[in-house]
């Protein structure tokens, strides 16, 4: 499975869970207005390190964080090269 | 230049600066650093608090920073509750602290102790007729989240809280904490010591707002949690203000966090410090990496000395807490003076990095999760025999709760099971206190003393 299904399943999964109503989901969302909180995002990234074996934010050394989903997504694809 | 912790009080400090003009804003309110000396926020004359054990129960960080500003010097005792304080805890820390008054804004607490009286606070200024001497040495009493959950009661002074701070330029302060707990009246102390405002967030603030304000207010320096700063660094607002100091404290601060924002705010410091309640202000490390140089243990030359005993850190300075409040309360330091963090670290490379609690507390984002109160709730649920609940490391908020659970013999593990015992947990804790990642093990190993072992 792509990063990008799989990032966008996780996200559906954790909002679920958490009870969370999710803005619409185009690469262009500012994370911070996906609706989901930082207990939500921290939950997104163990689960997928767990499902993709990689955690880009701990490996981030170039000093960018992503801002929308779009990068998010770009996150993890740079990560997994 | 005389130290900030030499000064009389608060309101002292106030009329020293001599700076017009100053406040302290949240998004909602504002309030003005200017004469303290002939005005009140309260409902009653100060001077019927003066001498007396109070407690301030706030639903605002604003009317708590007013009423500090008016209380110090004159009340006996400031019990500061924290913004998340179970009221259900307020008749034994009335009983401890001998309190006689309550101070506190928003709806008035239900006690069944006639000898309290209430007073509120947060209220317009006014001009009273007499102006407030304010003579006494006044105790601050700080909360920490105890293991049973009645909080334990921490006894500083003006001094010890403002021990670190010193003599400084013009520094508009903000800080993502509340400043109704240790890390948040450091900064508040250091605003309201120093020459600049403090900018604070709103209750329903977002971040993006928050950072929008800050921008707009000039902040020069600001604090907050790793967690907070990961925020940040995933704000497309986050450029809209131009610190020259950025102070992460209050979890552990990794090489990831510390070189993203060295890279956002170039011309900033970006400094990590490290600080409790019980311990003071023990250290800042400026040189953009995590933990600390191993030099600095056993180096008494900023007053601040520290050890390492059986992996665990242990400080002494004179911004330590003077003792725990309250009639069993254990003793706060050792033999020696020095207080243990219960801060596990470990020596590699030359310098010390924390690994966690020697307690197993978990910290998520700076909130604490003691794992027995989660196991309590997990082990009610049928179906499960015993569980273990432990901290998982985590870029965003520092570290997760996660639960590993042995069921019932003839209990079969099912997605099912795990969503029951996670709504139960919900029902009954806090969010992040929830366990985020459940698994379920044939067992879990034990001590030769027959308890869970916990670490390792």
């Amino acid at each position: 499975m792509s990063n990008r299904l799989t990032i966008i399943a996780e996200i559906g999964q954790v909002a679920t869970e958490q009870k969370k109503t999710l803005a619409p989901l185009a690469d262009d969302m500012r994370l911070l207005d996906s609706g989901l909180d930082s207990l939500c995002f921290a939950i997104l990234v163990a689960r997928l390190e767990d499902r993709t074996g990689i955690d880009p934010f701990t490996a981030a050394t170039d000093g960018r964080f992503p801002t929308t989903l779009g990068e998010l997504i770009a996150f993890y694809d740079d990560a997994r090269v | 230049m005389t130290r900030v912790s030499e000064a009389l009080n608060l309101s002292s400090l106030i009329g020293a600066s001599a700076a017009p003009g100053r406040t302290i804003s949240t998004r909602a309110s504002i309030l003005r650093l200017d004469d303290f000396s002939a005005t009140t926020r309260l409902s009653d004359d100060p001077r019927t608090l003066a001498g007396r054990s109070v407690i301030l129960l706030t639903d605002d960080a604003l009317a708590a920073a007013g009423a500090l500003i008016e209380l110090d010097g004159l009340a006996r005792r400031i019990v500061l509750c924290p913004p998340d304080f179970d009221v259900s805890h307020l008749g034994s820390i009335v009983r401890d602290a001998e309190a006689q008054a309550i101070v506190h804004s928003g709806a008035a607490p239900t006690l069944a102790m006639p000898a309290v009286d209430l007073v509120h606070c947060g209220l317009p200024a006014r001009r009273i007729a007499c102006p407030v001497t304010r003579a006494n040495t006044t105790q601050w009493v700080l909360m920490t989240s105890g293991t049973t959950g009645v909080p334990k009661m921490v006894v500083h002074t003006l001094a010890t809280l403002t021990s670190a701070i010193k003599p400084a330029a013009l520094q508009n302060w903000a800080t993502f904490y509340d400043i109704r707990r240790y890390g948040g009246l450091q900064i508040f102390l250091r605003a309201v010591a120093g020459r600049g405002s403090l900018t604070l967030p709103g209750a329903e603030e977002t971040i993006e707002d928050f950072l929008i304000r800050c921008g707009e207010a000039g902040v020069t320096h600001i604090s907050g949690t790793p967690s907070h700063w990961r925020r940040v660094l995933m704000s497309q607002a986050a450029r809209r203000m131009e610190p020259q100091y950025v102070r992460l404290s209050g979890e552990i601060a990794d090489g990831a966090v510390l070189s993203a924002l060295a890279a956002l705010y170039p011309r900033a410091k970006i400094a990590h410090a490290y600080a409790s309640t019980e311990a003071g202000v023990g250290f800042s490390v400026d040189d953009g990496l995590p933990g600390f140089p191993a030099s600095y243990v056993e180096q008494v030359e900023t007053g601040v000395a520290m050890r390492v005993v059986d992996g665990v850190l242990r400080l002494s300075s004179r911004g330590a807490a003077l003792s725990y409040l309250g009639g069993n309360a254990a003793a706060l330091s050792d033999e020696d003076g020095f207080v243990d963090t219960g801060d596990l670290v470990e020596l590699r490379d030359g310098r010390y990095h924390f690994v966690g609690r020697s307690n197993g507390v978990i910290n998520i984002g700076g909130a604490k999760v003691h794992p027995e109160e989660v196991e309590a709730v997990v082990n009610m649920q049928p179906g499960v025999r015993l569980c273990l609940v432990k901290a998982r490391k985590n870029p965003i908020t520092g570290a997760l709760v996660a639960a590993d659970i042995v069921l019932d013999a003839g209990v079969a593990a099912s997605d099912g099971l795990r969503a029951t015992i996670i709504d139960a947990c919900r029902q009954k804790l806090a969010p992040h206190k929830v366990p985020a990642l459940v698994r379920f093990v044939p067992m879990l190993a034990m001590t030769s003393g027959g308890k869970l072992a916990r670490h390792g």
